[in-house]
């Protein structure tokens, strides 16, 4: 599995020390560090928002870290763009393609790098090189294929092409598999093991065996394929596995949930018989091209003081039941708030009758970033008091509102005159999650209400679902972290596939379990 | 330097870049600089020339204001040319076959235009909203519809029917249509204006920017339209309906559009009627001037003023043989300088708060959290 083991005193591939990167709000990266011996495949694993992308991307010189130090086999680095990574033989592919699609494959893979001379290109050069580089590697597309006309499995082999041509040999890979079936993977998986393997024929001329860092959080995966692993947790290289043989996939779990963080325990039960939310037969259609329902049939109750947790895989109709509950995506089915059918009430008037909501991603759905903090604790509410005034914003009610928001829920801000951009993530939260709480809901939505902010604001974050549990809040919790999801919540619904597949007792539920209703192993079990 | 002081470095600095680009032209075109700018500085500096700066301003401010409203959605209104002079045209042709008391008259045509511009901008709102037609080409396409509905309507159903006339024009507004003149509020100021008379549709625009101000900053209606441009994401998840506020503010940019004409129309004694010589690009300039006030209401007053000062500064130069084109260099470079320095001083600005915000923070550093995994094979 190690093909060098037997050289330990060749220079790492690549080695990154005490990489932080800080963005306006966020610290992607805290000290993290890496290292890769070269000719091996190599796993990043975290959950979501550990800052395993900002990473690869400082290690691909798409932005420059704020602290640390970059070293390519050995030698000290400063990129200031991706051409300087370019120039050093790394490469990356990304999540997302970057193919221009009506474009041939071989036209993507040469664009910016044409054989030829002067102003002729060398069509034929190409292509063949590109056959040679498929051949070889197993990594054959039709060069006079159209990108459109590609399958996903097709465009990422030509992506990787495209970055084996211009003469990368160390290969970067942003969540590679996400997109792929198991056979795809498996296919992927082999390819690059004989990148690993075989000297790369660029130009007729022969360079050193490819290295490739992987980043996933399929952990099955990472251990059946990488020679190495790297754990990152909030920023921070928490892990390093340099046999995956002597780990399980538990104990990189629990590396990458931390079980050590503050547990989000729930105490005594609070929950009452009274239905605060019913939902009979909640269905969102799919987009057309998807067989099956984004969300089908969703049915359950919340009831007052109680947190229901919704477990799943992301892109298992999660978003889409949040969504349609909150009236923002179109859905049928029935509704019932407090015993009131809101189906067809605008997502205003659902607010304004007692739902509250945190939306799964702050910046993008629950602030704008360049209005002010008093403006932002008005999102949402602005045609109620005392935020609104008849048809106009009342500022003095708004901003004393905002002041109390600032100071019931530790909002860490020089005054409610910054943007909001200035805050940092965690503080930005807890503007979020103040602005809902301090309407009183009744029932509140909240999805991945901790995500990517700090161990404080976590807490305090879990402080405040507790103690509005407490009082009496029913709460629809849609998390990615499972120690989150057991510790809070008073019963866990699985969804799968945009169905509701299992209901679980989180008091005897361990995160290994839910991870197997998650990815569908136990569902026969339960029905 | 107070809140005031700091908005205009950047305005001043721009300023300055593009005195000194226009210098450059002019040596390059074999002119003395100090000569141009000091008949520039001739022509501007007097009480008539002020008049006649601030009636030459008006329209244009209008036009900024419209412009800027689509602007703070990120909706580009290239249209509102287009939207003004059908506006002006169905205007004066319906206020010329009516006949009723002064205000009333003048309220009237002021709706009308108001409806006509609103409704051309509809075009565009409802291809945006049903079809996902880019407004920008979309209001462009339809400026040139306009002119040629314009010219056609002029040629047969709207012109004036006398006998022998060879001038396309609407009817002349009676009287009651006409906005008096504001000399005799300034008599007692004992101020000169020369020949020039300031014209009657200044307080209209007063009006106007005190209203986009309150609309804007100060009604919900322009929360969620000032949101739906920062984040149209979280405008929608605030219940913000995007489709709506597309329709709503694309017609109401058409809207005030639809007044860019009515300065030359309701109280320029040169016109009183569409014809010929009606002016035909106001609302081109909109779009500089609402980038150069940066949608403030009191900075597209500014910007509307500047335009006019160099424009009738720059008009007299032929005389001295100096092409007075230099205009139009100077105010070209003169936005094009203020966009750069309006974003430089913002990003100096967003880090400043920045930093200040990460002050207000006296947190502990979150202690670092304790060992893994201690199975086989791994290491902390």
């Amino acid at each position: 599995m190690n093909d060098t083991a037997d050289a330990p005193s060749a220079p790492l591939a690549i080695e990154l020390r005490d990489i932080v990167k800080r963005f306006p709000g966020v610290v992607a990266n805290d000290g993290v560090d890496l290292s890769v011996r070269p000719g091996t495949i190599h796993a990043i694993v975290g959950e979501n928002g550990a800052g395993k992308s900002t990473l690869m991307k400082t290690l691909y010189g798409a932005h420059q870290p704020d602290e640390g130090t970059i070293k390519v086999y050995g030698k000290d680095m400063h990129f200031r763009s991706p051409k300087d990574a370019i120039e050093r033989r790394i490469g990356m592919v990304f999540q997302h393609f970057m193919l221009a699609k009506n474009f041939t494959v071989w036209e993507n893979i040469v664009l910016g790098q044409e054989p030829g001379r002067f102003w002729k290109l060398d069509v034929k050069q190409a292509k063949n090189e590109l056959r040679e580089l498929g051949r070889h590697y197993g990594l054959e597309v039709d060069p006079d294929a159209l990108v459109s006309d590609l399958g996903v499995g097709d465009k990422q082999r030509c992506e990787i092409l495209k970055v084996l041509y211009r003469g990368a040999s160390i290969l970067i890979l942003d969540e590679p598999t996400a997109v792929l079936v198991p056979q795809e993977v498996d296919e992927l998986f082999a390819s690059l093991r004989e990148l690993t393997r075989t000297k790369i024929m660029r130009y007729g001329q022969e360079a050193q065996p490819a290295t490739v860092i992987f980043i996933s959080h399929k952990l099955d995966e990472v251990l059946r394929h990488a020679d190495a692993i790297t754990v990152i947790r909030a920023g921070k290289t928490v892990g390093e596995v340099s046999d995956p043989s002597t780990v399980t996939a538990r104990q990189l779990a629990e590396m990458m949930v931390g079980s050590e963080l503050p547990t989000p325990e729930t105490r005594e039960s609070t929950v009452t018989r009274q239905r605060a939310l019913e939902v009979h037969d909640l269905t969102v259609e799919g987009d057309a091209d998807s067989a099956r329902r984004a969300l089908d049939r969703a049915n359950f109750a919340v009831h007052v003081g109680e947190i229901v947790g919704i477990a799943g895989v992301e892109g298992n109709g999660q978003a889409e039941l949040v969504e349609a509950i909150m009236g923002l995506e179109h859905a049928s089915g029935t509704i019932l708030l407090d015993g009131l059918d809101i189906s067809r009430y605008s997502t205003l008037e659902r607010k304004a009758r007692g739902l509250g909501y945190i939306p799964e991603d702050r910046q993008k759905d629950g602030l704008a970033l360049p209005f002010s903090i008093w403006e932002n604790a008005i999102l949402g509410h602005q045609r109620v008091r005392p935020y609104a005034k008849g048809p106009w914003i009342d500022r003095d009610g708004a901003r004393a509102r905002t002041a109390e928001i600032v100071e019931r829920f530790d909002v860490r801000t020089p005054s409610i005159d910054v943007p909001a951009f200035a805050l940092s993530g965690g503080n930005q939260q807890k503007l979020v999650v103040g602005r809902e709480m301090m309407s009183e809901p009744k029932v509140l939505l909240a999805a991945h209400p901790t995500r990517g902010v700090d161990v404080g604001a976590q807490a305090v974050v879990w402080d405040i679902l507790r103690d509005a549990r407490a009082a009496g809040l029913a709460t629809l919790l849609i998390s990615a972290d499972l120690e989150e999801l057991i510790g809070l919540s008073d019963r866990l619904l699985v969804m799968l596939r945009g169905r509701i597949v299992a209901e679980l007792d989180p008091s005897t539920v361990t995160p290994a379990d839910l991870g197997s209703y998650m990815t569908g192993a136990n569902v026969a079990e339960v029905h | 330097m107070g809140r005031f002081g700091r908005a205009l470095i950047a305005p001043v600095a721009a300023a300055a870049a593009a005195i000194i680009i226009s210098s450059i032209a002019l040596l390059l075109s074999g002119n003395n600089p100090f000569t141009a700018f000091n008949e520039m500085w001739k022509n501007v500096n007097s009480a008539e020339s002020i008049v006649l700066i601030i009636n030459r301003s008006v329209p244009y401010y209008v036009s900024g204001v419209a412009v800027a409203i689509g602007f703070k959605m990120n909706l580009f209104n290239i249209g509102a040319n287009g939207q003004y002079i059908l506006a002006a045209l169905v205007a004066a042709w319906a206020g010329a076959q009516v006949s009723l008391p002064a205000p009333i008259h003048v309220t009237f045509i002021l709706l009308v235009a108001m409806l006509v511009g609103a409704a051309w901008a509809s075009i565009a709102a409802i291809l945006k909203v049903t079809r996902n037609v880019n407004e920008v080409i979309s209001t462009i396409m339809l400026n040139f519809i306009a002119t040629g509905l314009v010219a056609f309507l002029l040629a047969e159903q709207f012109r004036e029917q006398v006998t022998g006339s060879l001038v396309a024009q609407t009817e002349t507004l009676p009287p009651s249509a006409r906005l008096p003149t504001l000399d005799r509020l300034f008599e007692w100021t004992g101020l000169d204006f020369g020949n020039a008379d300031l014209l009657g549709f200044l307080p209209f625009a007063i009006a106007l920017g005190i209203g986009y101000h309150l609309l804007l900053n100060r009604s919900r209606f322009g929360f969620e339209l000032r949101l739906s441009g920062a984040n149209p994401e979280a405008a929608r998840s605030s219940g913000v309906n995007p489709n709506a506020m597309i329709m709503k503010t694309i017609i109401l940019s058409g809207a005030v559009a639809g007044l860019i004409g009515m300065h030359s129309l309701l109280a320029d004694p040169q016109f009183f009627k569409y014809g010929d010589q009606f002016p035909r690009l106001l609302g081109f300039t909109g779009i500089s001037l609402a980038l150069l006030g940066r949608n403030h209401p009191a900075g597209i007053a500014a910007a509307a003023f500047v335009w006019g000062t160099i424009e009738r500064g720059t008009q007299p130069l032929s005389r001295i043989g100096i092409p007075p084109e230099i205009g139009v260099i100077m105010q070209g470079s003169f936005l094009l300088s203020a966009i750069i320095a309006y974003e430089v001083v913002k990003r100096r600005n967003d880090a400043a708060a920045a930093s200040a915000a990460s002050k207000a923070i006296h947190e502990p550093p979150p202690s670092s959290p304790p060992g893994q995994a201690d199975a086989a094979g791994v290491r902390t």
